[in-house]
């Protein structure tokens, strides 16, 4: 095995052993068009159960429109058009009988910036939940309590769930919205570079956030930051211009990449 | 240096300043003015007791001008300058006029007698003279120095009567009044269905009869009341000598106003203050007080926004959120635009061929046959007037509620949607919340625009005296169909349909003055709702 010099050590990885994992989610020939001009390429690669992925890449790679396939928030784009497929569970997501909303409850999804509602707390974690129906006090004060456990934030607002969320620093902010996401229990998350609006040290509670996630998610990341993209995930994808250029271990990817431009993009020649 | 000076900016910022300062002066000046003059008419003015060339004059002063002597008739035009006085001698029925001018150079003496008495009457105007005795019966009870004491005592007696009198007429017998109408409106209504029975008919009349008999006891009540009221009477002395007997019953207020201390006073103008805010109009609006107008523009302003908001938000929300932009989204937005400036006397006719007539007559034939020939909904009225109004602010509100929307931030949609929100949820739970103070902007203005109309509500509902108020004890309690006073009509009214120009000019400015703080007190407290929700939702400024 020959290593490449990159920046990155290889003792931060610790990615868990992807071979015995099961297929989630299969992505085959997916094509997006914004209008005319085409934003992915023919896409096709496969996502393993209780397993991080990371998309890595440079500005306008398209990570992020990819990241977007997956709960079909593209569709609230006008003139966006979409090909090929997304299975899950042997069914194509962008089948006419798919019901959007149930799709984007079993893929719940966390964004850059973190945009907590202008409500209470209490009121953010059990959006979801109220959305489905979920009205017995007990019951929504059950699932925020566990929720907000899960994203690591209980002990510091279980005294003040009934103040703004909006109150909350950035970091709190991100974890509660963590927390909203995981309160309607998906199977997978997406996160759109959940951390790039934080301080380094709100980024490490995420990152272990993310860690401990894993064993219950399937966890899809897009990162601008390689070091995170190493220290979190199991699988990474390199994207460039639309097209995915490659995909493996993170170990591989990041020690020893097959293809010129990946090695070339995480030496830190571009991007 | 002088180019320097232009490059420098300052002097465009003296522009801005100037500019700014014209305009605080315009506003404040208006205000300043309507408010003295306006507020001052409730001050118990100094009546003096002139001696001139002509006889005694008793008078208060109500203003002085120096005018070219050519300009007086019966004066040479070369006595140059003459300076003359506009005083109130009050005393219409004896005199035929409440004012008069008379020329400084006449008086020969002017005095502030202590005892000089004015009195506030039904009708007829003040009474200005001296008290100089008070009866009961044909019976003289008091005289001299005791008469002021001993009237005072009794006036109170009078007053006491009056009001019970007034609750009599008003809320008994009105009640027993419109219990008969409605009776007689469901035998009709029977009739016409031809559902008439003898049982029917039987215990229709059973009813009546009961009402009858409610409405003769009430009579027996009054008559006795009046009986009462009508006990006392006093004599006066007016400026030419005589005497007169006015009867107490006519009689509202009484005072002495050489013989008050400033303490006195001031409990006085805030009483005259107190009975013009609360007080029904008599003698065609110019004397009593305004209570029917401020509460028929509240009333008015009220319901125009519980119409005007929902329809105002929903045009909103459809143009924003839901219609797919293009042409005809930017046709209909220009539109609504446009609207905002059509002159609001069209609305009025709009109001009056479309609600009035065609909705109202309509609704008439189909739910009120049996008023027929008088109409119920087919004849201006309060409702009329508020969708009139919520139409003529519609584009307001679209407008503010628009940009509103406009202003969520994408972030916060997307959140909701990523939970698996449909458009509709997340529209109800965190767009329109978010959007409530936008909303508020956009009432507030409306608000603003609709209480100082005037011109479309006399078409459509407005009228200068209303026999009943809106909202009353008798069901169903909101009379959405009656006629309504409104202040902004009622200082058109008063200013220039009044017999009584010179009486009624102070009330003019009394009334703007009461119109700009209705509006003001309606704007503060949409404001202050408005600040709450911005609190509330402050994500916006993040």
């Amino acid at each position: 095995m020959s290593e490449v010099n990159t920046s990155i050590d290889p003792s931060i990885i610790h990615a868990t052993d992807n071979s015995a994992a099961e297929v989630c989610m299969n992505v085959n020939n997916l094509s997006l068009y914004y209008g005319d001009s085409q934003a992915l390429k023919n896409i096709s690669f496969q996502m393993k159960r209780n397993r991080v992925t990371a998309f890595i890449g440079p500005s306008g790679c398209g990570k992020s429109t990819l990241l977007r396939c997956f709960n079909r928030m593209n569709d609230l784009v006008e003139s966006v058009r979409t090909e090929g497929e997304i299975i899950l569970d042997g069914k194509n997501i962008y089948d006419r009988d798919i019901d959007i909303t149930a799709l984007r409850q079993r893929i719940g999804m966390v964004f850059q910036k973190p945009n907590p509602f202008p409500m209470s707390i209490f009121e953010n974690v059990a959006y979801g939940l109220r959305l489905q129906g979920v009205s017995r006090r007990r019951v929504l004060e059950e699932k925020v309590q566990w929720a907000l456990k899960g994203a690591a934030l209980w002990d510091e607002v279980k005294s003040r769930l009934d103040d703004n969320a909006l109150g909350l620093s950035g970091g709190q902010q991100q974890r509660l919205v963590i927390a909203r996401a995981i309160a309607i229990e998906p199977e997978i998350l997406l996160l759109d570079e959940p951390a790039s609006a934080l301080d380094p040290i709100s980024t490490l509670k995420i990152e272990e956030l993310i860690y401990e996630l894993k064993s219950q998610y399937t966890i899809l990341i897009v990162t601008h930051n390689m070091q995170q993209a190493a220290r979190v995930s199991d699988e990474t994808a390199f994207m460039y211009l639309g097209e995915m250029v490659e995909f493996g271990d993170t170990n591989k990817i990041f020690t020893n990449p097959g293809k010129k431009q990946t090695e070339d993009y995480i030496t830190g020649r571009y991007g | 240096m002088m180019r320097s000076w232009f490059k420098s900016g300052d002097p465009w910022v003296w522009l801005n300043a100037g500019a700014i300062s014209i305009a605080l002066v315009a506003v404040f000046g208006l205000l300043g003015l309507i408010m003295v003059r306006g507020m001052s008419h409730f001050w118990p003015a100094e009546v003096y007791q002139f001696a001139t060339s002509n006889g005694t004059l008793i008078a208060e002063m109500v203003e002085t001008e120096t005018v070219a002597a050519g300009s007086v008739p019966g004066i040479d035009i070369s006595a140059g300058e003459i300076e003359r006085h506009l005083v109130k001698t009050g005393n219409r029925d004896l005199l035929g006029s409440d004012f008069r001018w008379i020329l400084e150079k006449d008086i020969t003496r002017r005095e502030q007698p202590q005892n000089l008495a004015v009195l506030e009457r039904v009708e007829w105007g003040n009474f200005y003279g001296y008290l100089t005795a008070v009866y009961q019966g044909d019976e003289k009870v008091a005289e001299g120095d005791a008469a002021w004491p001993g009237f005072l005592q009794r006036l109170d007696r009078v007053q006491e009567i009056r009001a019970q009198i007034n609750s009599l007429e008003r809320d008994d017998i009105g009640a027993v009044n419109y219990k008969i109408e409605r009776l007689r409106l469901h035998q009709r209504s029977l009739e016409l269905k031809g559902k008439t029975s003898p049982e029917t008919a039987a215990e229709a009349e059973a009813e009546r009869a009961e009402l009858d008999r409610e409405y003769k006891d009430l009579q027996t009540k009054l008559k006795g009341l009046y009986a009462e009221i009508n006990r006392d009477a006093i004599t006066a002395r007016v400026m030419d000598g005589s005497e007169v007997k006015i009867p107490m019953q006519k009689i509202v207020r009484a005072w002495q106003p050489n013989n008050m201390s400033l303490l006195d006073k001031v409990g006085f103008y805030f009483q005259s203050l107190w009975n013009f805010v609360s007080e029904d109009p008599r003698e065609a609006n110019t004397e009593g007080g305004v209570f029917p107008a401020i509460f028929g523009t509240v009333m008015m302003v009220l319901l125009m926004s519980v119409i005007v908001t929902p329809f105002g938000v929903i045009a909103a929300v459809y143009l924003r959120e839901y219609a797919r932009q293009g042409l005809v989204i930017r046709i209909i937005r220009i539109a609504v635009n446009n609207l905002a400036g059509v002159p609001s006397i069209v609305y009025g006719v709009f109001g009056l061929g479309f609600f009035v007539y065609f909705l109202g007559g309509n609704i008439d034939s189909l739910f009120f046959p049996e008023a027929a020939p008088a109409p119920v909904f087919g004849t201006p009225g309060l409702l009329w007037s508020s969708l009139t109004l919520a139409i003529l602010t519609l584009p307001v509100v679209i407008v503010a509620t628009e940009e509103g929307l406009a202003r969520i931030p994408r972030s916060l949609r997307e959140g909701s949607l990523a939970l698996g929100a449909t458009r509709a949820e997340t529209l109800w739970r965190v767009v329109l919340p978010m959007s409530s103070p936008a909303i508020m902007t956009g009432l507030i203005l409306a608000v603003a625009r609709a209480a100082g109309e005037v011109a479309p509500l006399m078409l459509v509902g407005v009228v200068k005296l209303a026999p009943s108020l809106p909202l009353d004890g008798n069901f169903p309690y909101l009379h959405l169909d009656r006629k309504f006073m409104h202040l902004g009509f009622h200082i058109y009214d008063v200013g220039f349909q009044s017999p009584n120009v010179e009486a009624a000019r102070p009330l003019v400015y009394a009334t703007a003055f009461l119109l700009v703080v209705v509006i003001i007190a309606l704007n503060l407290s949409a404001i202050g709702l408005r600040n709450r929700l911005r609190e509330k939702y402050r994500a916006l400024d993040n």
